[in-house]
């Protein structure tokens, strides 16, 4: 500890602390314009000179000055704030000071100081400002809008779309007076590398940077801030609506760094993927189907009719006529509800989520090899991570978030090790990149654990004390050599030895992967065998060390908690179990079923086969999301009864014979569960259109109307019947997780969370090696089909797209459909980049757009699936991981020819 | 410490072999800074010559780097006997040859012309004769694309001296005893920065030669690269060796193409003697350079600016701590010397620090390049030993302000750099005592000003300057001096206010203060020591809408005196607008009986003032003075 006085309160820095720092941290407020937490400090604005020592000295900049035994801080003096003075009055002379009509107003830094200061705005001369802003890079563009006249070139934007986001997409351009922020080449941003990510919005001090959206919809005091949790991927940012409750409309969104997981940042989704909230689509009152076509009606006609439909096919056909799909994306309390709504009312295990189109190989592999399924370490213990293992994961993309504190790690000099058919961010910034094949990562991951034992790189006193079935992984892996997966896998050998050595000595190492992993008809057996390899290596249990699954949907992680799986009940307690189902059986007031149940795939299946008459769905459209959609839809058509609720008409609404209006994320309380296993805050921010109404109220009716009555008074009393419910959830309570959420397990009242699992001990006791094989995807390319395509997400959207699609900016950014293919193919087979082609699959076929590059190997297709015009799982094939029934997106067999010209 | 190894044997021989061959006839001609006034036409010319009279083999003809005297370019000098021939065209070429290098005469009209007459040798010039030139002591006689030419004149034999004789430490040691400051204008010294680099941990440190030369009127460090880049090699060398170098570079502007050319010459031939690479001379040190070339913007003689320029980043100065010497170029520990700087390592070593700190002042030792420029009869580069007095730098070397007007002022240190008044002609120039007058010795940009200058005007240009080259990073250089440009340009158009300077003072005061960089914390000094020099004339701009020089436009009118006028015409034929008018003839007051009855008597010209827009080609065509500016 460093001693030292502030304006001469005496205080505590830590060794290496700025002035800066050490002032913010006890409260002590330097003024400044350029200093940012999370940036390099960079001495621009001037702002922040104090005195050390004597005061006839010259001052020094706090933000870059570090703290030192015994120095004496003098942060305001006459001579201080004449300096202060001098260069707002400076700045004033070319600002537009019109706060009348400036987003900013009320939180905006030069105001705040320029009045501290006693600033005038003419000292040195009025600009002759520009009405209305002078075109620039910003000015086609949807998202964000630059305004050159309010900008104090404090380079905030420019250092953290540098240091922070890595996008480098601003640039401070041209001189003296002159210089201003801009993209390479002036190039509008949209067409930038800009990721939108809306950093330099949220790090501008003034209103140089804002949303254009947000234009009019408030200033500072207009405005109501409201934690919460971001609707999309898994990562689960804190965030704040904040809301003009005036115009119950959602403004903009900010985060403050210190305020989550996500630290002050978030990603395009986050940050501009709202305007769906207070979309005209909405569903506003309950649908009926009525001779082909919908009307409206009231909730107690709908909730009558949907009752009886549901309790018809339980009462005519049992626990297998019926079954409901909960959903990931809602919260925790009404997956909960979901899931007791289908064993309580619907006397079935027949409940499933999305888990199973996605992570269920996790939640499987993981609890067999582990005995728990989910991420192992947190996401504050990324950075610190010295060797990055990814494997079938596009964090840049789909979990940005998790990327961000990845390029954290690297910035502090870890190793990147990535292994991926496609040309990631992550993968074109690795040390090693690993392109192998798609559905080789066994073979991949055989050979190295083949190559650790053969160095003996292998943690032999962690696999002794810690694993067992240590002797059927050598026996397995041994068929596995370097050479053979460099051959099958189609990768360089060294590469596979380099990187089995990097992360086996790596201090510390840890996997992250996704959904290149789980989502192939050998998923489970994928997440077994990184299992094998962490445990061999000693790389688990450990701070910034372990196997980190990250989870796809804000609340995946927790719609698996809350047991709306078939085979278990909240907090992963099984249902086989008597003893379980006696606890929840009392607590609930009625026995439980005991039919296996089923999951979606298989709901599917079964409403092909004509076995499953009534299906309720929450928030999911499978029309759209599983693979094979023609089948889907045949399937589901052979229902006898489908309730879906939703926020839109989707795909699979249309087919339903009642539709439920609901409320999104930004309408309701409860909570959401994100990838590490965090509980946190999910707040209402504004009213929900129409008649729309809190999922977890619906089903309370549902239920009710079932003949099993459910009455609660708000979120919070289910979530407290939840953690009395959940060993793992038992000391968790919404006064806990007020500010900051708490990581299960969390047993007691007085238990700090879970950061990181398996310290000193595997959940299920000792950690269990599998022998896995190498098993080929179900289809591989041939003669008709020759190409490998894969489907994953891109930055801009988010699955099925019905939320990011309503969202201008976005739109302006990516709007359609596209596969990614080699340039040798293309060029072999005449397809120009920014032409049409044809993609074909066995089970069905689209036109859209190619983009020719080298992202992804010759022979190989990709393509999101996030269009509903272009649906990309009209292609994927409906084969299914032997454990979990998971679909195997990343392979399938394909053709593609050219289609036409580019449009003009 | 290494032995003599057999590489530097090697090198001793191609020594010994160069000095062998070294011509004793020669002619030098400065084909650097004197290629703009027809160096290589002149060049070519005595190639002929030489031809012609069959004497190419027995005359070695030089390409050289500057002689020192520009104002004579092109400049040539004819060895053995010490001639210099100034501003020869390449039709005096024969006539040369004839009459010196065959006649063993010379040709007075080419040379020097004294007060008592032409002085043929160079050293008897007085331009040269108060110069101690140790840094260009080479410079202007080998030829700089030539490493044998630099050898024989003794280049790298200091080097040897390092490597075979002295501790990294001892060097240092003799580095700080000589009292050496940097060159670059900021005198920060050497040894001091040598020793904080040398004392940073770390494996990899860099070193850098600065010769980013960006202050207008300066250009010694592109004298010194264009005319002995290896000096500055070898001054790298030996600093490489005294800090722990691995890694060094030259960041030279593109504007100096020939710099960059000799230098890349002069890296090549000294990697091909074993001077750079892994393993210099068999002693095992390794060290290697680089060049970056600048793009222009003088911010990047800042060294911090300089180290983002060459990482790839735009080139903007950052704050300090961290300071260079620990975190640098890629966060390493880098040294940032200035050219000149480092062309007077090697003169220290074979001098002795003790004996390099007998040169100079107390406090400021050794000597300094000037580049003497502005209203000064003989302007060129020149070396003297700091504490030399204004007064003899411009009259006894200068040779003094051209006839018809007087010294008014000398602009040190380019737009950093402040204005020293006339009434400290017998001010010593050294680092403490310039800038307790308000300017600096900067880089040793040295601008001498007549009666004809406004000062004014002046400082409005220098502001104008750095206000284009202020980064833009920090506001108060980025709006603070372009600021203070529109108040002068205001006064200058005489516009100004009662309260502008005022204004101006505390505004240069404040941007000075609270700038990140050098060039914002010293950009307003010409406008600061001009008006605590000169605020007479800033009055008369402000208060009386007078421009008392006769410089700024606004303030000014022509007038033509009609009793001067000869009714020639000129004027009127010059005008652009035109706004003269007159009759061309005899002047009345000459006029003859005759020429009254002829009608050839002209009318005198005379100035519509309203249409006038100042021109002045009037003024400057008048063959008779009679037009009048005020």
């Amino acid at each position: 500890m460093v001693r030292l006085t502030i304006d001469r309160r005496a205080i505590e820095a830590q060794p290496g602390q700025t002035i800066m720092q050490a002032a913010q941290d006890n409260g002590i407020q330097i003024p400044h314009l350029c200093h940012e937490p999370r940036l390099i400090p960079t001495g621009a604005c001037r702002l922040c000179q104090v005195h050390v020592g004597a005061l006839d000295r010259p001052p020094v900049l706090a933000c870059a000055t570090p703290v030192s035994e015994g120095i004496e801080v003098v942060t305001e003096s006459p001579e201080l704030a004449a300096r202060r003075k001098l260069i707002l009055e400076l700045l004033l002379s070319e600002h537009r000071v019109a706060c009348t009509t400036c987003d900013a107003d009320g939180e905006c830094v030069l105001q705040d100081l320029a009045y501290r200061y006693d600033a005038r705005e003419w000292t040195y001369g009025t600009f002759p400002h520009s009405e209305p802003v002078p075109l620039n890079y910003t000015s086609e563009n949807r998202a964000i809008e630059y305004d050159l006249e309010k900008c104090v070139r404090c380079g905030r934007c420019v250092r953290f779309c540098d240091e922070v986001q890595g996008a480098c997409a601003l640039t401070f351009d041209s001189r003296g007076i002159g210089a201003r922020i801009n993209t390479a080449y002036g190039r509008p941003l949209h067409q930038s590398d800009c990721e939108l990510c809306g950093g330099c919005v949220r790090v501008c001090p003034t209103g140089a940077m804002r949303e254009k959206a947000a234009r009019g919809l408030g200033r500072r005091k207009d405005l109501t801030r409201v934690r919460t949790t971001c609707t999309y991927c898994g990562v689960g940012c804190t965030m704040e609506l904040n809301v003009n409750p005036r115009l119950n409309r959602i403004a903009r969104v900010t985060t403050e760094p210190g305020m989550g997981s996500n630290d002050g940042n978030l990603c395009v989704k986050g940050h501009f993927a709202f305007d769906f909230v207070n979309s005209p689509e909405r569903l506003t009152k309950p649908l009926i189907r009525e001779n082909g076509s919908f009307r409206e009606a009231g909730w107690q006609e709908a909730i009558a009719r949907a009752s009886q439909g549901l309790a018809a096919a339980r009462d005519q056909y049992g626990p297998e006529g019926l079954a409901f799909l909960s959903s990931a994306r809602c919260t925790n309390e009404e997956n909960y509800l979901m899931q007791k709504l289908a064993r309580m009312a619907g006397k079935t295990n027949n409940v499933d989520q999305c888990a199973t189109t996605c992570h269920a190989p996790t939640v499987a592999g993981l609890a067999l090899s582990l005995g728990s399924g989910a991420m192992t370490n947190a996401i504050g213990e990324i950075k610190n991570v010295q060797t990055l293992f990814l494997i079938g994961a596009n964090p840049t993309e789909a979990h940005p978030i998790v990327g961000l504190e990845m390029k954290k790690a690297m910035r502090k000099g870890a190793r990147l090790i990535v292994c991926d058919p496609r040309d990631t961010w992550m993968a074109r910034h690795a040390q090693i990149h690993i392109k192998h094949r798609p559905g080789t990562d066994n073979m991949l991951v055989n050979a190295m654990m083949n190559h650790i034992l053969a160095a003996n790189l292998h943690d032999q006193a962690f696999v002794a004390e810690r694993c067992e079935r240590f002797d059927a992984l050598c026996e397995n892996v041994k068929d596995y050599t370097v050479a053979r997966a460099a051959e099958v896998c189609g990768v360089d050998a060294e590469l596979i030895r380099r990187a089995a050595e990097w992360y086996a000595k790596g201090a510390p190492s840890a996997i992250f992967y996704t959904l290149g992993i789980t989502e192939h008809t050998c998923g489970t057996e994928n997440v077994q065998n990184l299992a094998n390899l962490a445990m061999l290596c000693g790389q688990i249990g450990k701070e910034s060390s372990g196997i980190n699954p990250i989870r796809g949907q804000n609340n995946v992680q927790g719609a698996c908690d809350m047991g709306a799986i078939n085979t278990v009940l909240t907090g992963y307690q099984k249902v086989s179990d008597e003893a379980v189902r006696a606890k929840f059986a009392k607590a609930w007031g009625g026995a439980l079923p005991a039919n296996p149940g089923g999951r979606v795939t298989d709901f599917i299946e079964k409403a092909e086969a004509g076995e499953l008459k009534a299906f309720y769905v929450l928030g999911e459209d499978p029309v759209l999301s599983e693979p094979n959609q023609a089948k889907v839809i045949e399937s589901l058509k052979k229902l006898d009864f489908l309730v879906v609720q939703e926020i839109f008409m989707t795909e699979t609404a249309k087919l339903a014979d009642v539709i439920l209006p609901a409320t999104c994320f930004a309408e309701k309380d409860g909570t959401f569960t994100n990838t590490e296993r965090r509980v946190q805050r999910v707040r209402k921010a504004v009213e929900p259109p129409g008649e729309a109404r809190p999922d977890w109220r619906i089903l309370c009716d549902m239920s009710t109307a079932m003949g099993y009555p459910m009455n609660y008074v708000g979120a919070s009393e289910i979530f407290d019947e939840i953690a009395a419910l959940t060993p793992s959830f038992g000391g968790i309570s919404y006064e806990r997780i007020d500010k900051l959420g708490l990581q299960w397990p969390c047993p007691t009242r007085d238990h700090p969370g879970t950061g990181f699992l398996h310290k000193g001990r595997f959940t299920r006791g000792k950690g269990l090696m599998h022998a896995i094989r190498h098993r080929p995807p179900a289809e591989e390319p041939d003669a008709a089909y020759p190409f490998m395509l894969s489907t994953g997400r891109t930055l801009y959207h988010y699955n099925i797209g019905n939320m990011t699609r309503k969202t201008a900016s976005i739109a302006q950014k990516q709007n359609e459909n596209f596969v990614e293919l080699h340039r040798l193919d293309a060029e072999r087979l005449g397809i120009a980049d920014g032409g049409l082609a044809r993609v074909s699959t066995r089970r069905g076929s689209l036109v859209i757009r190619a983009h020719v590059g080298d992202k992804v190997r010759p022979g190989g297709l990709w393509m999101p699936f996030h269009f509903v015009e272009s649906v990309t799982n009209k292609l994927t094939n409906d084969a299914f991981d032997n454990i979990t029934r998971t679909a195997e997106y990343k392979c399938c067999a394909a053709r593609i020819e050219d289609a036409g010209a580019p449009r003009a | 410490m290494s032995k003599l190894t057999p590489e530097i044997e090697k090198l001793r021989e191609a020594r010994r072999a160069a000095r062998r061959r070294r011509p004793a006839r020669a002619v030098r001609i400065c084909t650097t800074g004197c290629r703009a006034l027809g160096a290589l036409e002149v060049h070519a010319a005595f190639e002929r010559e030489l031809a012609a009279a069959g004497l190419t083999d027995k005359v070695a003809l030089l390409k050289t780097g500057c002689q020192g005297i520009c104002a004579g370019a092109p400049v040539i000098g004819v060895d053995p006997e010490g001639i210099l021939y100034l501003g020869a065209k390449p039709e005096d070429v024969p006539e040369i040859v004839r009459t010196t290098l065959v006649g063993g005469a010379v040709v007075e009209r080419l040379c020097f012309q004294g007060r008592q007459g032409p002085i043929p040798k160079r050293v008897d010039i007085p331009f040269f004769a108060v110069q101690k030139p140790l840094v260009l002591a080479r410079c202007g006689r080998i030829d700089p694309t030539s490493i044998e030419s630099a050898l024989a004149d003794g280049s790298y034999e200091m080097l040897e001296r390092a490597l075979t004789g002295m501790e990294p430490e001892a060097v240092i040691a003799e580095i700080t005893a000589s009292g050496l400051r940097g060159r670059g204008g900021a005198g920060f010294p050497t040894g001091r920065k040598w020793s904080a680099t040398r004392a940073a941990p770390g494996e990899l440190k860099y070193l850098i030669c600065n010769a980013d030369e960006g202050d207008p009127g300066a250009f010694m460090d592109r004298a010194v690269v264009e005319g002995d880049p290896h000096a500055v090699l070898e001054g790298l060398l030996i600093a490489a060796h005294a800090i722990g170098a691995r890694q060094g570079y030259v960041y030279v502007r593109a504007e100096y193409p020939i710099a960059i050319e000799h230098l890349k010459l002069a890296i090549a031939q000294a990697r091909e003697h074993g001077l750079l690479g892994d393993n210099i001379l068999g002693t095992g040190m390794a060290f290697d350079v680089k060049i970056k070339a600048g793009a222009g913007a003088f911010v990047c003689g800042e060294e911090t600016a300089l180290l983002a320029s060459i990482e790839g980043k735009r080139g903007q100065p950052r704050t300090r701590p961290p300071f260079p010497a620990q975190s640098g170029l890629w966060g390493k520990p880098t040294c940032i010397n200035n050219v000149e700087t480092l062309a007077n390592i090697a003169p220290i070593l074979r001098m002795g620090g003790a004996v390099y700190a007998g040169l100079g002042t107390p406090t400021s030792k050794g000597t300094k390049i000037f580049a003497l420029a502005g209203k000064v009869k003989y302007t060129g580069l020149v070396e003297v030993p700091i504490g030399i007095t204004m007064n003899q730098l411009v009259n006894d070397i200068g040779g003094g302000v051209p006839a018809g007007s007087a010294f008014k002022a000398a602009q040190m240190g380019g737009p950093s750099g402040g204005c020293v008044p006339a009434r400290y002609l017998d001010m010593p120039i050294d680092y403490e005592t310039v800038k307790e007058v308000g300017a600096i010795m900067g880089s040793g940009g040295l601008i001498i000003l007549d009666g004809a200058t406004c000062m004014v005007d002046l400082a409005r240009y220098f502001m104008d300057f750095c206000a284009k080259e202020s980064c833009g990073k920090c506001p108060p250089c980025r709006i603070g001096t372009t600021r203070m440009l529109e108040i002068l340009t205001r006064i200058c158009a005489g516009e100004g206010k009662p309260e502008d300077i005022a204004r101006l003072e505390e505004l240069g005061g404040q941007v000075k203060k609270n700038s990140l960089c050098g060039l914002g914390q010293t950009a307003p000094n010409p406008v600061l020591t001009t008006i605590r020099h000169f605020r007479s004339e800033y009055e008369a701009h402000v208060n009386e809408r007078r421009c008392p020089a006769a410089v700024c436009r606004r303030l000014i009118g022509f007038k033509i005196l009609p009793e001067k006028c000869i009714c020639c015409g000129r004027c009127a034929k010059a005008c652009p607008v035109p706004c003269i008018a007159g009759k061309i003839g005899k002047a009345p007051a000459r006029a003859t009986e005759q020429d009254r009855e002829n009608g050839k008597v002209g009318e005198p010209f005379a100035i519509q003032s309203a249409l006038c827009i100042k021109c002045g080609a009037c003024f400057d065509i008048c063959p008779v003075a009679a037009i009048e500016k005020k």
